[in-house]
């Protein structure tokens, strides 16, 4: 359901990205996932008395990266501050983090603003053991602090998104921009890569903002398109019946697909931020800088126009490339190995038929780097198409092939029977074959409706198992008819 | 008394280099001396034949008593706290590592005010630290152990922390030399925190050289902590032997004008300007106009860093924890609550809320915002006061040592303790209190020891311990609390 005319939504993003540093932000401990819990752990980052942070310098490169892929102005010297909580995942009872000067402000990714970027520190995992997983009704609650002190960049937009589409679409740009920079591996379900969403409703055209929500724990680009749908909807229900949004926070629950408020005391905190006292103002030097700035790889809206400009794809095409990380990482590889494909039939196999079968194989999120199908399979099968090796029919069913077993293209194509028929003289006693068996629509073709050689091409389309091009045996039947 | 107990560390590390006195002679008579410690100086003492690894190093084996405030690893380390009864750190503090590393021994772990709070060591968990000079008085505090003992000769010499004068005022009330250096000359990593811009290590000993030869062991850059700097050329031991041609300024707000300095205490200052001159020094009267205000920046500036300095005592990963509550809801809370009303004394508590009331939202500009604007004023007099003299002079203490209990219940009367100390730390810079004299108590009573501070541009600690070192000379202070 959409949200109804008479509103607009106003949405903003903030977004966390785990760093793949070698180590933690704030001390030594190397960085995993999916260890033993606290194995990955030390006085500093189990906060010990009299341990001090000292700040991972490989974290703030990656994090000016960020901030300069997000075309942000650099601050000449950003500050930590202590932002205080009490929770077990929290051992210093103080987040390090960045607040009043923030690494990077003022940037942009495509038509969005973004407001601030910023590097902190993760806090640790809590398991909640009992029913709900939450800490409400748990009979206990477990630590594990390899994930404390991982380097993380919060990055937070202005709120010029105006529909969960735009939202998710803009989320999806983002992971890609973060991912070609290489310093994240940006996997939502893992969560290190987190998307949480400011989302308001106002009457459509007013000025003034409406009261907002802020919505956490949507681990898929889906979850967050459906997560803001469904808080759009209900906070235009709250104004249709004329009351009034409170701002509050809700917890998306992936199983149910529906949000829950958090307690207010889960979230209702004065944090009592001040600077940091034990680290030193973070002022990167000019050649900090440089570095950084030579180190960026192209990004998606730099790779979308050399793609339409100097591949000539079609622009959507591009788009749809350039805008996702493992597309683009895909066709590009593809190209290095291509025979003679021209890129825009690559490019045109990969966003179209591939993406089509992955996603009816899979689950909704495609990623071909984890698909039977290599990229030189792919790039092959669009250069066996263009010179006419394989109908577009037959290239089709190969893909299929491909999709479920892997395998090169050429093989299969031999195996199965699928070269395109190249003997003139067979293709055209089928088509007579064909013609005869039809009388009817031979009849219509003769007298004047060209339309309607359907029957006849389905026809030789059978007996030659798809091997015939589609263009050719219509040209056939109707020099054959005309003749006749 | 064994004649050994008279000696510096200085002399006594002549007479091992040239084989007239065995270090682990020396080390035993003083363990022997600590076991007798009826002034309750010691919290954990090494006890005879501890391994010696250091004849050849440059502290050879010598003694020294540690403040617990300093972790050592799985040596029990408390900060005079109940919170950490039982805690073993698993690492040690960088300033005592380098001790090990020159040769030293940790002779034993001394008693102090409840996570440096306090100007009188009663605020200790574990019970009061007497004065040797009379066991009714306080030593000072926060360091009170460390003064102790190194005045009744159950240490050489020790180290301890200072944040508002929790060196210089113990040491000044029993009559020994104590050091603070500049922000960052010594490491703080390992050293417990209490309010982490303000606190630095130092030294406390018999005579001006032996604060030169331990901060020379000590000082230095360390990787773990990002405000060490070290101290440029590092510590020369000193030899100077007059004044001339240096200006000494005496800021009046922090001498004459001084609320509650004891006339006693004056009359020994007076004097001692008096030598100063004599040893060629021009003395002149000059003004710290903000340094009045120091006490009023430094209760909002301290509490609000221990505010979140104390956070990680939570029972939850180390150190006591108390029951929680059977109520599910309140279980986390409850073990919170519990654990530190219980594990925290009454002084500590104060200035948690202290420091917490200060950082609240709608509260911070008004009180730490305008502290540290504070902070600088006090840095910008002494600069000014620094272009036209090169070392400024106040007594250490407006008082003598008081008696036991004459504070306790008047918290402010308390903190005027280091109304002459507190602008230093404040502004970072270098101060060293001697021994100027003895003067009676107000109210009368037998005579109490009385310091002489002196102050001196940040990282001019050389020069700091050279003027002291001529001034020393000059006083020519030999009593000592079991001869008088």
């Amino acid at each position: 359901m959409a949200l109804p005319n008479e509103y607009e939504a106003v949405i903003g993003l903030e977004i966390h990205v785990q760093l793949q540093t070698r180590t933690k932000m704030f001390c030594g401990c190397a960085l995993s996932f999916g260890d033993e819990p606290n194995v990955h752990t030390c006085p500093v980052c189990l906060a010990h008395p009299g341990t001090l942070p000292t700040v991972n310098e490989q974290a703030v490169r990656f994090g000016l990266q960020i901030a300069l892929a997000l075309e942000c102005e650099i601050a000449p010297r950003s500050i930590f501050h202590r932002k205080n909580y009490f929770y077990p995942d929290n051992p210093k009872g103080y987040q390090i983090s960045q607040y009043d000067i923030p690494l990077g402000t003022a940037g942009r990714l495509g038509d969005v603003r973004i407001h601030r970027v910023h590097l902190e520190e993760d806090a640790a995992k809590m398991i909640h053991v009992g029913q709900s997983g939450r800490i409400h009704g748990s009979a206990h609650s477990l630590v594990d602090f390899n994930r404390g002190g991982t380097p993380l960049v919060e990055i937070v937009t202005e709120p010029d998104l105006t529909s969960p589409e735009e939202a998710r679409e803009w989320a999806q740009l983002l992971r890609t921009t973060v991912k070609q920079l290489g310093v994240s591996d940006v996997n939502m379900e893992e969560g290190s890569l987190r998307v949480d969403a400011n989302v308001s409703v106002r009457p459509a055209g007013a000025a003034e903002l409406g009261t907002k929500t802020e919505l956490k724990n949507m681990n898929s680009f889906r979850f967050l398109e459906r997560g803001i749908a469904a808080e759009l909807e209900r906070q235009a229900a709250v104004l249709d019946a004329a009351e009034e949004v409170v701002q509050e926070t809700f917890h998306f629950d992936p199983r149910s697909g529906s949000l829950t408020p958090l307690r207010s005391k889960e979230y209702a905190h004065d944090y009592r931020y001040f600077p940091e006292p034990d680290l030193v103002p973070l002022a990167p030097t000019e050649d900090m800088l440089d570095e950084a700035r030579s180190a960026l790889p192209e990004l998606p809206a730099r790779r979308r126009e050399r793609y339409a400009s100097e591949l000539d794809l079609p622009d959507d095409t591009a788009k749809q490339l350039a805008f996702d990380a493992e597309l683009a990482d895909f066709f590009e590889r593809a190209l290095e190995t291509a025979d003679g494909a021209e890129p825009r039939t690559i490019a045109i196999w990969v966003t179209g038929e591939l993406v089509a079968r992955l996603r009816e194989a899979g689950d909704g999120e495609v990623d071909p780097s984890s698909s039977k199908v290599t990229p030189q399979a792919l790039a092959s099968l669009a250069g066996m198409v263009e010179a006419k090796q394989v109908t577009t029919g037959a290239a089709r069913q190969v893909l299929a092939t491909l999709v479920a077993e892997g395998g090169d293209p050429a093989v299969i194509v031999e195996r199965e029977g699928l070269a395109q028929m190249s003997d003139s003289g067979e293709l055209e006693a089928i088509v007579a074959e064909a013609i005869e068996a039809e009388p009817a629509a031979a009849e219509k073709v003769r007298g004047g409706n060209p339309k309607a050689v359907g029957p006849i091409v389905g026809a030789v389309m059978r007996k030659t198992k798809g091997r015939a091009d589609g263009g050719e045996v219509t040209r056939l039947i109707r020099e054959k008819l005309d003749a006749g | 008394m064994n004649d050994v107990l008279e000696l510096t560390v200085g002399q006594a590390l002549e007479r091992i280099g040239a084989g007239e006195l065995s270090s682990d002679e020396y080390f035993d008579v003083y363990a022997e001396a600590a076991a007798g410690d009826e002034l309750g100086a010691y919290l954990w003492r090494a006890g005879q034949g501890s391994p010696n690894g250091g004849s050849d190093t440059p502290l050879r084996g010598v003694p020294i008593a540690v403040k617990d405030i300093f972790c050592t690893e799985g040596i029990e380390t408390t900060a005079g706290s109940r919170i950490l009864e039982g805690y073993r750190p698993p690492y040690t503090a960088t300033a005592v590592r380098r001790l090990k590393e020159a040769g030293a021994r940790v002779l034993g772990k001394t008693n102090m005010d409840e996570f440096a709070m306090g100007s009188s060591n009663e605020n200790s968990g574990y019970g009061p630290v007497r004065n040797p000079w009379d066991p009714e008085r306080v030593p000072g505090g926060s360091s009170g152990g460390s003064a102790a003992a190194v005045a009744a000769r159950m240490a050489p010499w020790a180290i301890g922390t200072d944040t508002g004068g929790s060196i210089r005022q113990p040491a000044s009330l029993c009559g020994v030399v104590g050091m603070k250096p500049t922000y960052g000359a010594i490491s703080r990593y390992g050293m417990i925190a209490f309010a982490s811009s303000l606190d630095q290590c130092g030294p406390l000993t018999r005579d001006v050289t032996d604060a030169a030869i331990l901060l020379r062991a000590m000082e230095g850059r360390d990787p773990c902590d990002s405000t060490s700097v070290g101290i440029d050329g590092g510590i020369q031991l000193p030899s100077r032997t007059d004044l001339k041609g240096l200006r000494f300024g005496v800021p009046r707000e922090l001498s004459a004008d001084a609320e509650g300095v004891e006339p006693g205490v004056m009359q020994v200052f007076d004097r001692t300007l008096d030598l100063i001159k004599d040893l060629g020094a021009e003395v002149d009267e000059c003004e710290l106009p903000h340094s009045r205000h120091g006490i009023a920046a430094y209760y909002v500036l301290a509490p609000a860093e221990a505010s979140a300095n104390l956070a990680r005592y939570d029972g939850v990963r180390y150190g006591r924890r108390a029951g929680r509550s059977e109520e599910p809801e309140t279980a986390l809370v409850s073990m919170y609550e519990r654990t530190r009303a219980k594990g925290f004394g009454a002084e500590v508590k104060r200035r948690i809320m202290l420091g917490t009331y200060a950082l609240s939202s709608g509260y911070y500009e008004a009180y730490y915002g305008r502290a540290q604007r504070v902070r600088t004023k006090i840095a910008q007099d002494f600069a000014t006061a620094f272009e036209r003299y090169d070392y400024l002079v106040t007594p250490t203490s407006p008082t003598v040592a008081f008696e036991i209990g004459a504070r306790a219940e008047n918290p402010l009367a308390m903190y005027m303790s280091d109304y002459c100390t507190v602008p230093m730390p404040i502004a970072g810079i270098p101060a060293i209190s001697i021994p100027a004299g003895l003067a009676q108590p107000d109210g009368g009573g037998p005579d109490l020891p009385v310091g002489l501070q002196i102050t001196s541009p940040a990282f001019t600690e050389s020069g700091l311990l050279d003027a002291a070192f001529a001034i020393e000379g000059a006083i020519g202070f030999d009593a000592s609390p079991g001869a008088s």
